[in-house]
């Protein structure tokens, strides 16, 4: 065994090692690198400025009006896309109570896991566009069901006190159908017995999620939050394309800020680094933030 | 060995690797300067008179916009007659800035480039960068088709100005723009109104409109700015073109001069008496200009882009029409007939491009009145080329453009704080807009939410600041 480990390392290890320090570490390395000077992006020219691009972001509203935007997203993304990704696996695999004993899911449980996870198999893009429309202040479908009632509607999108929840409704809407199928996996392999220990003893499906299901399914939940809270800190895609940001800065979150600076309405390509940097260390806090407070015991079927 | 030391070593593994990335670092801004290796140079004489190397490649990107990209093939063609062994590289792309930006740093950009779009490359921090050439020469080169006159002398008035920085020409704005107030004129004919030429009788107008049962006005909700056109420019003709000069300028309290004060109050009004169409902060522009060609709203504000942008939701014989922003008063400094006009769409070529003398070249041939005639008849615009379009069979409402800058002339006016400061109007001013016009702010606070846009680019000393003047 001894002689054939290193010609196995070579060959499995090194080269993704190669690739994912060129082409993911080197470029964070870079933008550190970058977030130190003042370059502009079109030249070769880039004087070394300490740290006067972070200084700069101190004092920028318009960073910190993105960055609570990004918070708000953090509070909140995470809960309901959990929350609801819960509910739904517990019904799809134990609502049923037709046969007492059972553990059954609820009716047509197959066709929901399909039309739950239908976000999932579209892209982003196709997502963000097809919400506009929905959002269509005048002809949507949201707008349409309004006026179909009688009931004034919003200008969703185009309204301040509107838009940022309009956003990140689709972000929930987006993600809870990975979520059913993940905690659905981890649901099934909860042995049945248990449940049905559970229902003889005559406990409520609500104690049943709270006092069984979750605790068991500790894992799943801590890894999707994790998940989630790295994707509401970032929710560049969807924001870019549903708002850029608007109306008047109301849905703008701190990657919008940095594609601007750099690519949209100004070049300044050694600030987008910096604000890249703050980013990077606030995804990385809230990762290991996130799993730290999580921490359980870790609970082994035998 | 168990997963966890597996992955114990993976990041040891990593560390060690780190150095080497270091090594790497500095490539995005260390490389470059390439592009000035050779350039190439060919002789100049009265035929060639930009020095043109007759078997140097020519490479042209364009922006694969509104306008497709049939006629800059067009324009290569004419290139290559003139020069049958150069090889032309053509592409387009919507995205320039994302496609070039590695090209510029490393020195070796393309030597044509259609800057335009959303993701056009902002001109500040190109020109603060010296990343464009300076296009003087072919000013003073003759034209190819119009005996006896300079490049410059066929230009329209205004043409080379907007394209000026600090008194260098670098970007060369091929199209001419008119902005103004559009409606159908069949509209508007068959319900008997006249288009007003006064604030107070459009007041009126619109409150006959919005009796017929059509909202009077429509924007884009989700692209304001469309809207700071019309507000400015009647700013201008109530004050003068000063008003222009000094919002470009940055001068402190430009956007709250009286003139501005007066013409945000005045347009306040059709935001006070509902006279815009419900909704329309939440759409985009095409959803407002489609709803405007429906017949849901009677104006909206646009640029003379807007003909073919609609071609394929205007209804036959809607017959739009452009006309200037109705005038305040008698007081006005400029006639009713003023508009804004000017030239759009920009093209340059870049210090560093290897085919530089080729780049110029074939702006002389896009300037030449065979070249500009071409582009009139396959995209229904105007270029920056006097008289091009006459003999031109020209779409309904492109006519009425023509139409209105013959009467405009010498009145006409312009600004260029949104070439020289691109956020300024694309994030900041266009956010005053979305305020106001959905009614959430009064025109005082609108005024000083511009004002403090304008402000917060004169007080950051990392944006290069430019003059005009008058």
């Amino acid at each position: 065994m001894r002689h054939g480990k290193w010609p196995l390392i070579v060959t499995f290890l090194v080269p993704p090692v190669l690739l994912y320090v060129f082409f993911v570490v080197s470029p964070y390395l870079q933008a550190f690198q970058i977030s130190t000077t003042d370059w502009l992006g079109y030249s070769a020219d880039a004087n070394p400025v300490g740290l006067a691009n972070f200084k700069a972001l101190w004092r920028d509203d318009y960073v910190w009006n993105a960055l609570k935007n990004n918070g708000i997203l953090l509070a909140l993304v995470p809960v309901l896309t959990i929350v609801l990704g819960l509910f739904f696996a517990t019904m799809l695999a134990m609502g049923g109570r037709k046969g007492r004993a059972g553990v059954t899911g609820v009716r047509g449980g197959a066709l929901y896991r399909t039309v739950y996870f239908f976000p999932q198999v579209l892209s982003v893009v196709i997502i963000a566009l097809l919400w506009k429309e929905v959002y269509h202040p005048n002809k949507g479908l949201l707008t349409s069901a309004l006026h179909g009632l009688g009931l004034p509607s919003p200008t969703w999108l185009g309204d301040p006190a509107t838009a940022f929840w309009c956003v990140l409704a689709v972000m929930v809407w987006s993600n809870v159908g990975f979520y059913v199928v993940l905690f659905g996996a981890a649901m099934s392999a909860v042995p049945k017995e248990i449940y049905e220990a559970v229902l003889l003893d005559g406990a409520s499906r609500f104690t049943t999620l709270r006092r069984v299901t979750l605790p068991l399914l500790w894992d799943t939940v801590q890894v999707a939050w994790v998940y989630l809270a790295i994707f509401a800190l970032d929710g560049f895609i969807l924001v870019q394309l549903m708002t850029n940001g608007g109306p008047n800065f109301s849905t703008d979150v701190i990657g919008v800020r940095m594609y601007d600076t750099a690519f949209g309405s100004e070049t300044k390509f050694g600030y987008a680094s910096a604000i890249g940097v703050v980013m990077f260390f606030l995804t990385l806090s809230v990762a290991v933030l996130s799993l730290r407070i999580g921490r359980r015991e870790r609970i082994e079927y035998s | 060995m168990n997963r966890r030391d597996i992955l114990r070593r993976s990041a040891a593994a990593g560390l060690l690797a780190t150095p080497a990335a270091g090594l790497l670092t500095g490539c995005a801004t260390g490389g470059g300067d390439k592009g000035d290796a050779e350039t190439y140079k060919g002789t100049k004489s009265a035929e060639n008179p930009l020095g043109v190397k007759e078997d140097a490649p020519l490479e042209v990107v364009i922006f694969g916009g509104g306008f497709g990209e049939e006629y800059a093939k067009a324009h290569e063609a004419m290139y290559t007659g003139k020069y049958p062994k150069a090889k032309i590289k053509h592409s387009a792309t919507q995205e320039i800035s994302k496609t070039l930006q590695p090209r510029f740093v490393d020195g070796t950009p393309p030597d044509v480039v259609n800057n335009s779009g959303a993701g056009q490359i902002d001109f500040n921090g190109l020109v603060s960068q010296n990343a464009l050439a300076d296009l003087g020469e072919l000013l003073d080169a003759p034209s190819l088709d119009v005996p006896g006159k300079t490049v410059r002398e066929t230009l329209l008035p205004g043409a080379v100005e907007i394209g000026s920085y600090d008194g260098r020409f670098l970007v060369m704005n091929y199209t001419y723009t008119a902005y103004g107030i559009w409606y159908s004129n069949k509209l508007l004919t068959d319900r008997g109104w006249a288009y007003a030429k006064t604030w107070d009788d459009h007041i009126a107008l619109c409150k006959q409109i919005k009796a017929a049962g059509i909202a009077p006005w429509t924007y884009a909700g989700l692209h304001p700015r469309y809207m700071s056109w019309p507000l400015i420019s009647t700013a201008i003709k109530l004050g003068g073109p000063s008003v222009a000069t000094a919002i470009d300028n940055l001068e402190p309290n430009a956007w709250k001069s009286d003139s501005m004060r007066t013409a945000a109050d005045a347009w306040h009004q059709i935001v006070k008496d509902k006279y815009i169409l419900d909704g329309s902060s939440g759409l985009d522009h095409k959803q407002s200009q489609t709803a405007w060609c429906q017949g849901k709203a009677a104006f909206i504000s646009c640029g003379s882009w807007l003909e073919s942008e609609q071609k394929d939701v205007t209804p036959a014989g809607f017959n739009m029409t452009i006309a200037p922003t109705p005038s305040l008063g008698s007081g006005d400094k400029l006639p009713f007939e003023a508009i804004r006009g000017t030239a759009g769409e920009p093209f340059m070529v870049p210090a560093k491009a290897r085919n530089l003398a080729g780049g110029l070249e074939y702006f002389r041939t896009m300037l030449s009145k065979k070249g500009a005639q071409d582009f009139t008849k396959k995209v229904a615009s105007l270029t920056v080329v006097a008289g091009a379009s006459e003999g031109v069979d020209l779409p309904y409402g492109l006519n009425t453009v023509v139409r209105a800058l013959d009467a405009s002339g010498a009145n006409g006016f312009n600004w260029v704080y949104n070439n020289y400061y691109r956020k300024l109007e694309r994030n900041l001013v266009d956010a005053a807009c979305g305020e106001f016009f959905s009614g959430r702010i009064g025109p005082a606070e609108f005024l000083d939410q511009c004002q403090k846009g304008a402000d917060s680019i004169a007080q950051d000393s990392s944006i290069k600041k430019y003059k005009r003047a008058a």
